[in-house]
Order: C-alpha cells, then sequence, then structure tokens
C-alpha cells in the first residue's frame, strides 16, 4: 500500500548541468514496498497544486533516491531543497519491471536512465546477468554511468552529437546487441533453444516515447521480449482521475499510474 | 456534542464532507489510505449506458491554483459498476451517489432505472460535462432541456435525483429553476468551467481536446458565488463544490447555502483531503458553538 508522508531530504547533489539526484529518508515502510521502475508522486511547494511523478532510481532500507531534470516551477523548486528540508512524498506508485528473465538488456534515454539503474541493481541483486546500453545527448547530459559499470556485464554509451560515446541513438545499440546474440543460423531469430547458445534477453527500456516506439520495433524484429516505461501528464497518481491516459494497442486507454508506468511493448500503440 | 448529519434530500449523511463525481474513482484507489465511511457521501465516475475510453491524453494542464482536465467520461459503463463496483463500494458505511450523463434523456433514463433497482442511495444528473460532445453541456446550458432530462429522470428513479449544474452559462438561477420546475429532489454544483492553455514553445493547446474544465482553489469564488444564487433562486438542497481545500473554504459553501459539500480536485494534493477538510469543519463549527453543522446552511450575512 502506498504511503502520502513528509520526508526529510538526505542529500541533494547536481549530476550535470541539469540534473539532480535527491535522496529522501522514507522511512522503512514505504522504502520496503519500492520495486524497479515505480515512481513517487512529490509535492514540489505550495503553490502548485500537482504533484510531479518522478520515477524511483536507486532505493535502501529506510531511503529512497530520484533523480529529476529541472523542467519547470515544480522541478526547479525541488532543485532548490537543501539537506534536512521536508518533501511530501506519495509513493510507491505504479507497476514496474518484471525481472523474471534470466539475461536482461536495460536501455535508457536521457531522464529515463534513473529508473534503468534501479533495475540493473536490483536485476544483479537476483543474480540475473544484466547488459545495460544508454543514450544520452550529448556529455554534458551524461550521468550515472559508473553505477551501471558497478552492476552490469556490459555497458555501451551513444550520443546524439557523438560527444559521449559513439555518435547516434540508442535503438542502434539495442540492435547491435540483440544481433550479437544470433547464431546467425535460424535468422532472424535468436539462438532459442540451441543449445549452447545465449537464452534471448529480456529488454527494459525507460526514455522518450520515440526512442521506446523504436526499441520496441527492433525487439520485435528480432522476437524478443520488450517491456517500456511510459510517461503521460498526471494527476492523481494512483489512479482515481483517469488522466493519464494512454492508448493500447487493442483501443482500449489504460493509465500510466495505476496500469503502468511500465506496459510490455506490444500491448502499448505506438501509433498514438 | 455537534450533531454532524446532514440531509440531503431525505438521503441522510453522516457528516456533511462527499467527494465528487471523476475525483475518486469508485472509491478502490483512495480506499487504500483512509475507511471510506468516514466520509459522508460518494458520487462515483460518471456513468454512460454503455463503456467509454474517453478522449486522448494530455488530459490535464496544470494552472495558477487549479487544473483543466477534459477525461471525457472514461468509464466501464452502468452495468459494470452494477456488477463489479457497487458490491464492492457497498461494504462500506457510505452513502452511494450514482453520477450518470447520456446523450438522450431516454439513455438517462434507461439508467435510472437500473441503477434504482440496484440499490443506489441517490443519483445525480450530469447535465454539465463540458468534455463530450453530445450531449452532456447542451443539456446543463438550456434550461428547457435541463426540464426535459431532469423529467425523464426522475420519471425513471425510484430515489432521489439531484440534477449537477453547469457554471458555462449567463445565469445559473434560471438552470437551477428549470430543473426544480421538473422536479429535482436536489441540486449539484458547480461542475467545472471551460477553460485553455497553450503551450507558447509549441503553439500547442496543451489538451489533447484543445479546451477542458477547470477545478481547483481558483474555482472557489465562483461556486460561492453560484451556490448563494441558486439557494436564493430555488428551494432545493444544495450539494455545493468547486476548490475547496480547507475547512473554511468548506464552512464557506455552506453558508452560501450548501447542504452538504463535496472535495475533489484537493485530494490529488492531499489523498486525505477529504477527511482532514471534514475535521476542520467540524472544528470550526464546534468552535463557533454551532449544536448542529446545518446550522451553517444558507446563514450567511448578506450586505442590504
Amino acid at each position: 500500500m502506498p504511503i502520502q508522508a513528509e520526508c526529510t531530504v538526505a542529500e541533494l547533489v547536481r549530476l550535470n548541468e541539469f540534473a539532480y539526484s535527491m535522496t529522501l529518508e522514507t522511512g522503512e515502510a514505504m522504502a520496503a514496498q519500492v520495486s524497479c521502475g515505480q515512481f513517487v508522486h512529490l509535492k514540489c511547494g505550495g503553490e502548485r497544486l500537482l504533484r510531479r511523478p518522478i520515477s524511483v532510481c536507486q532505493w535502501g532500507e529506510n531511503t529512497l533516491r530520484v533523480v529529476f531534470e529541472v523542467r519547470g516551477a515544480g522541478t526547479a523548486w525541488l532543485s532548490r531543497r537543501k539537506p534536512g528540508d521536508r518533501v511530501d512524498v506519495l509513493g510507491p506508485l505504479g507497476r514496474g519491471f518484471d525481472l523474471s528473465g534470466r539475461r536482461l538488456l536495460v536501455v535508457g534515454g536521457g531522464i529515463g536512465v534513473p529508473p534503468m539503474l534501479g533495475c540493473a541493481q536490483e536485476a544483479a541483486r537476483l543474480g540475473k546477468e544484466v547488459h545495460a546500453v544508454l543514450g544520452f545527448r550529448d556529455e554534458g547530459r551524461r550521468m550515472l554511468t559508473g553505477d551501471f559499470i558497478d552492476c552490469c556485464r556490459s555497458l555501451n554509451v551513444i550520443s546524439d552529437d557523438g560527444s559521449t560515446g559513439r555518435k547516434g541513438f540508442v535503438t542502434e545499440l539495442v540492435e547491435e546487441f540483440l544481433q550479437a546474440q544470433a547464431c546467425g543460423t535460424c535468422d532472424p531469430v535468436l539462438c532459442t533453444g540451441c543449445s549452447g547458445r545465449p537464452a534471448p534477453p529480456e529488454v527494459l527500456a525507460c526514455g522518450p516515447k520515440a526512442m521506446l516506439r523504436a526499441v520496441a520495433q527492433v525487439c520485435q524484429t528480432y522476437g524478443v521480449g520488450c517491456q517500456v516505461s511510459l510517461e503521460e501528464r498526471m494527476g492523481c497518481g494512483v489512479g482515481a482521475c483517469l488522466v493519464c491516459a494512454c492508448d493500447m494497442a487493442d483501443g482500449r486507454r489504460k493509465h500510466v499510474c495505476k496500469d503502468g508506468p511500465v506496459f510490455r511493448a506490444e500491448e502499448v500503440s505506438w501509433d498514438a | 456534542m455537534l450533531d454532524q448529519r446532514v440531509d440531503l434530500a431525505g438521503v441522510e449523511l453522516k457528516n456533511p464532507i462527499v467527494v465528487p463525481s471523476g475525483t475518486f474513482g469508485f472509491g478502490r484507489e483512495y480506499g487504500q489510505f483512509f475507511d471510506l465511511s468516514e466520509l459522508g457521501a460518494i458520487c462515483v465516475k460518471g456513468l454512460t449506458p454503455q463503456p467509454r475510453e474517453g478522449n486522448p491524453a494530455p488530459r490535464i494542464a496544470e494552472t495558477p491554483m487549479g487544473i483543466l482536465n477534459s477525461v471525457g467520461l472514461q468509464n466501464p459503463g452502468v452495468d459494470t459498476f452494477i456488477a463489479q463496483e457497487l458490491p464492492e463500494l457497498r461494504k462500506h458505511d457510505v452513502k452511494v451517489i450514482a453520477n450518470i450523463s447520456g446523450n438522450t434523456p431516454e439513455e438517462y433514463g434507461g439508467m435510472c432505472e437500473k441503477l434504482s433497482a440496484a440499490g443506489v442511495d441517490m443519483i445525480e444528473v450530469n447535465i454539465s460535462c463540458p468534455n463530450v460532445k453530445a450531449g452532456g453541456l447542451a443539456y446543463g446550458t438550456r434550461p428547457e432541456l435541463a426540464a426535459e432530462v431532469t423529467e425523464v429522470a426522475k420519471r425513471h428513479a425510484a430515489v432521489p435525483v439531484m440534477v449537477k449544474l453547469s457554471p458555462n452559462v449567463t445565469d445559473i438561477a434560471e438552470i437551477a429553476r428549470a430543473a426544480a420546475g421538473a422536479g429535482a429532489d436536489a441540486l449539484s454544483l458547480i461542475n467545472t468551467i471551460r477553460g485553455m492553455r497553450i503551450d507558447v514553445k509549441t503553439r500547442r493547446p496543451i489538451l489533447k481536446m484543445n479546451t477542458g474544465g477547470l477545478s481547483g482553489p481558483a474555482v472557489l469564488p465562483v461556486a460561492v458565488r453560484m451556490v448563494w444564487e441558486v439557494r436564493a433562486a430555488v428551494d432545493l438542497p444544495i450539494l455545493g463544490m468547486g476548490g475547496v481545500s480547507t475547512g473554511t473554504d468548506a464552512a464557506e459553501l455552506m453558508l452560501a447555502g450548501a447542504t452538504a459539500v463535496a472535495v475533489g480536485t484537493a485530494s490529488f494534493a492531499d489523498v486525505y483531503a477529504p477527511v482532514r477538510i471534514r475535521d476542520e469543519l467540524l472544528a470550526l463549527a464546534e468552535a463557533q458553538g454551532l449544536s448542529r453543522i446545518s446550522e451553517l446552511t444558507g446563514a450567511v450575512r448578506p450586505w442590504e
């Protein structure tokens, strides 16, 4: 059950020109419930009515850490908090990633990178083989890559302008990774069922919708399972107000806050 | 000891705090945070004869002390509500008010029959949704249509009928009189006020439907004024709502003429808002030495 509580800011660190990392003392009751890919709904001062949904990046016994970019007045307010200040937190909320796969490729783009760190770490704790590919706009927005190295079997970084890692889009790295898994004899299918060959990975992705659409397409081509974490303008955060609708492939509209934010890629209508 | 009970058209609420349609689902979500029996009544998400998927996203935009929404009556349909949601709600000691929207008077009538048979405590006839193309708002802005829908609903309902009024009119008292004349047992107001926001970088409206309905603290003074005008125009109990976020706000609406008060958008900022506001309202009434909370209703002392 989610909890609404005033939590003390334990640490606020600027990761780069745009992104901040905030560690909150949530207490065990909230922290113990977190699973990767969930979010917390943060009140950003009295003048702004709506909370801001922010993915959980990491969590401990009594704490959780969120990483956010300053996008508007709400996140600017958050970025000005100091250790010891209190922030009203509602969470954990939503349905996160399914980590049941044995081999996982985590894919993060931009501000979609932080939640994938929690995923990679949790999967590694569970003894999974985890690989990561991360995309940034440029060197100035790169973050958290050292933390990924610590828990992932491999890490590849790419950027829009080539200022960090290779120049290109993260989808290319996903495709190269999946290609390397294929045995070459059962094209374009992976080597599933071939003894001695690697089991197909499950792809877990968070980032801009265009990136998620492209990743979902590559995964479909290679017959690989794919989960995506979606974003939408949100109201209550708990599934009551129904504003954060996302279009599903079957014509129905689900809600990011309650049914997601993580969905199976094939569930989602990518044309919407 | 303060008597918290209020009488809304023969339906006794244990306290005057209600949650309005569209802000509270069918109670399951906020029921994780507090016992739904703490509330006077729950107005459920607006129901239609068939399931509706609602409007495309974005459906919400933040505004100065408010929000715009354009959900568009997404709901599972009246039959699924009766089969799956009403039995859950019935596990709590709280009055259930079914909010309905139709495209024709006949649709309203059909839903009134089903919901009366299913045993809801009251029916709230929505003639004021700003976010649907057919029916909806048109019924709420033209007195003769408001009267027609009210009359049909009354004929098919076996429980009290409350008509939810739109603020998007020149003279809300005129619509109130039309609904009262057609037999409405109570009125609820205000629904949201039509509004619009534009992203100046993309030059696109933030809402995919371009416009939506404004709620939140920004609309409180409009709600207080309209409740006051309606109270003066008709002799019907009023469920007042619009931007209530404190007990003092609730007391204002009651003084203006509301028998009970609904707390909606405030829940998005504070999941405990309805319970907190109830406690604040009761404390205010006790501090003023009242013996019954209902003494507040209509007790404003307007200037001559």
